[in-house]
């Protein structure tokens, strides 16, 4: 089992990887609370720009609607505790199957109507703005006004139940993380993986090729979709609240591939890096203009944005590549 | 021989235009047929109603036996059909090894038995050494023998090669020509290509089909084709002869 996971790369990438991993897992003991907070976010980004990566970088379906996902995944299992005390790991077996099931009949209607390119983007930000006005409607979420998760002070972390300190999320989001990049690096290497790449390449050399892009397709978006609610279901019990503006605004879909974009759309590890490049860099200036005295509205979102320009430019196939490079890795997987 | 390919009547019309005519000829197995005629003829689309990319108006096709008409292009390579693109369409990002194994996987679940069979393939084709190139950083010669490997990994009874052999050089020519050769004869491959390199078709085809303006002006043994009245008159010019 170890060996297959470890097939395929060096002895350097699996120092490296080994000393991130033990990291990331001693963080907490020396983080401030801020700096968890940080990382959380971080780590919530990670997760689900992997999971956006499955569609555009294996796949090449570019979607802008993944807050939906995320959506349907915090709301179906905030309202099942809210209304039934169902804990968020049995909601989880509701939440997923229905963003798969959202998933599938976008795809559907994409695929089998030959919607592509742009189109498609734009098929999926019409889907989560169904969402977002739908919820804004729909009594049982508690619409407009917001889903509320009860909260009180927690003494300790019931992980059964999702309640408890952000450091027992911290860990939760770590090991989807870990979870999701050995998934993601299994499917790449699996023979659905080599047909998304071909289909990201040339879809109708693929299909001479014998590849039945509908079906292929079909399951990059399914599994695309489950995967991205279960970081909204994480979402849910972290935050406690729920509107629909916020939670299926188009805004949320883009900070979702931010990460992917600027780390390496279609690689494995780009995903995580850019979360925490792009994360790293907005806190950074949050405290660097606070310390220079600059208070101006709208600067960090300014110089964010400078910011984002000058990585896009610089390095146009994420910052990952580079870095891969200049940290002597040059093992064949992506 | 039986007829491994047989395409009856077929016809297809875009708008206004009747790109191909009614043809009919019959492939055998383990032969190698090329089609000619002048651009615009309608070869590639010939090639790409077999393909399954267009379906016909009228007609059909058969291949072992089956109607493939209308069926769409993976089901017919599934079917034992493998082609290649008149304009080269590797998958640019991937590594020659990679494009190779996309083919492989085709009729293989496993991707490790995709991989060596790929290998078999890529030695075939003097592509080897060159395995871990990306696609896009090939040359055209290499590049366009990178399709054929690609489409000779799916396993195919029939191998479509549409103008395999356009801008290369006579050496490179040859080389094609002598692999396609060795392959048809050892494992009985069927090929039909679609070619103006005559060079190409005379030292490889067994039987030629002449098309012109989507009708089938000629057909027969590559000799006799060459000193067809309509053939030199609509193609090929009294001085190839």
């Amino acid at each position: 089992m170890l060996g297959r996971l470890t097939e395929g790369l060096s002895a350097r990438t699996l120092i490296l990887l080994t000393l991130l991993l033990a990291v990331l897992l001693a963080a907490p003991f020396f983080a401030s609370d801020y700096l968890l907070t940080v990382l959380i976010l971080i780590l919530y980004f990670a997760y689900v720009g992997q999971a956006w990566n499955i569609m555009m970088g294996f796949a090449g379906h570019l979607s802008l609607g993944h807050a939906l996902y995320v959506g349907l995944g915090a709301y179906t299992a905030a309202a099942l505790y809210v209304h039934y005390g169902i804990g968020p790991w049995i909601g989880l077996l509701v939440a997923i199957p229905i963003a798969a099931l959202a998933g599938a009949f976008i795809g559907y209607l994409a695929f089998r109507f030959k919607v592509g390119g742009v189109y498609f983007a734009i098929l999926t930000i019409a889907f989560a703005e169904f969402a977002r006005v739908g919820f804004d409607h729909l009594a049982w979420t508690k619409g407009s006004s917001g889903l509320f998760l009860p909260v009180a002070q927690y003494s300790k972390n019931d992980l059964w139940h999702l309640r408890g300190q952000p450091v027992m999320f911290y860990y939760v989001l770590l090991v989807a993380v870990v979870a999701a990049f050995i998934g993601c690096r299994a499917l790449l290497q699996s023979r659905i993986g080599y047909f998304w790449l071909a289909i990201r390449e040339d879809e109708e050399a693929a299909r001479s090729a014998g590849i039945d892009t509908f079906r292929y397709k079909m399951i990059a978006v399914v599994i695309s979709a489950a995967m991205t609610s279960f970081a909204g279901v994480i979402y849910a019990f972290y935050y406690n609240n729920l509107f629909p503006e916020q939670v299926f605004h188009i805004s949320r879909s883009i900070e979702i591939i931010l990460g992917p974009i600027v780390g390496g759309v279609g690689t494995l590890f780009g995903p995580i890096l850019g979360a925490f490049v792009l994360t790293g860099l907005a806190e950074s200036l949050t405290e660097g203009l606070h310390a220079i005295g600059i208070d101006i509205p709208g600067a960090k979102q300014v110089f964010y944005g400078i910011c984002l320009l000058f990585v896009i430019m610089a390095l146009p196939d994420g910052v990952w590549p580079w870095v891969k490079r200049r940290l002597g890795l040059s093992e064949r997987a992506p | 021989m039986s007829a491994l390919l047989s395409v009856e009547g077929v016809s297809k019309r875009f708008r206004g235009l009747l790109a191909v005519d009614k043809v009919s000829f019959e492939v055998p197995e383990g032969g190698i047929y090329a089609v000619i005629g002048p651009n615009g003829a309608g070869k590639t689309t010939l090639f790409n109603m077999i393909a399954g990319v267009h379906s016909p108006d009228g007609g059909a096709i058969t291949f072992g036996g089956e109607r493939i008409d209308g069926l769409p292009p993976n089901e017919i390579c599934q079917r034992g059909i493998g082609r290649t693109f008149q304009i080269v369409r590797p998958f640019p990002a991937l590594s020659v090894e990679d494009n190779v194994i996309v083919g492989a996987l085709m009729k293989r679940r496993d991707v490790t038995a995709a991989r060596a069979h790929a290998h078999e393939v890529m030695r075939r084709l003097d592509l080897y050494d060159k395995r871990a190139q990306r696609a896009s950083s090939m040359t055209l010669p290499d590049r366009k023998r990178l399709e054929v490997a690609r489409a000779l990994a799916t396993d195919p009874k029939l191998l479509l090669l549409d103008e395999v052999m356009a801008g290369l050089r006579p050496t490179e020519t040859d080389r094609i020509v002598g692999i396609l050769r060795d392959i048809n004869k050892e494992s009985g491959l069927t090929i039909l290509l679609i070619e103006h390199v005559m060079r190409a078709v005379m030292a490889l085809a067994q039987h030629i089909v002449v098309l012109h303006h989507g009708a089938n002006i000629a057909e027969g043994a590559p000799q006799a084709v060459v000193r067809d009245k309509a053939v030199i008159d609509s193609y090929l010019g009294a001085e190839a002869i």
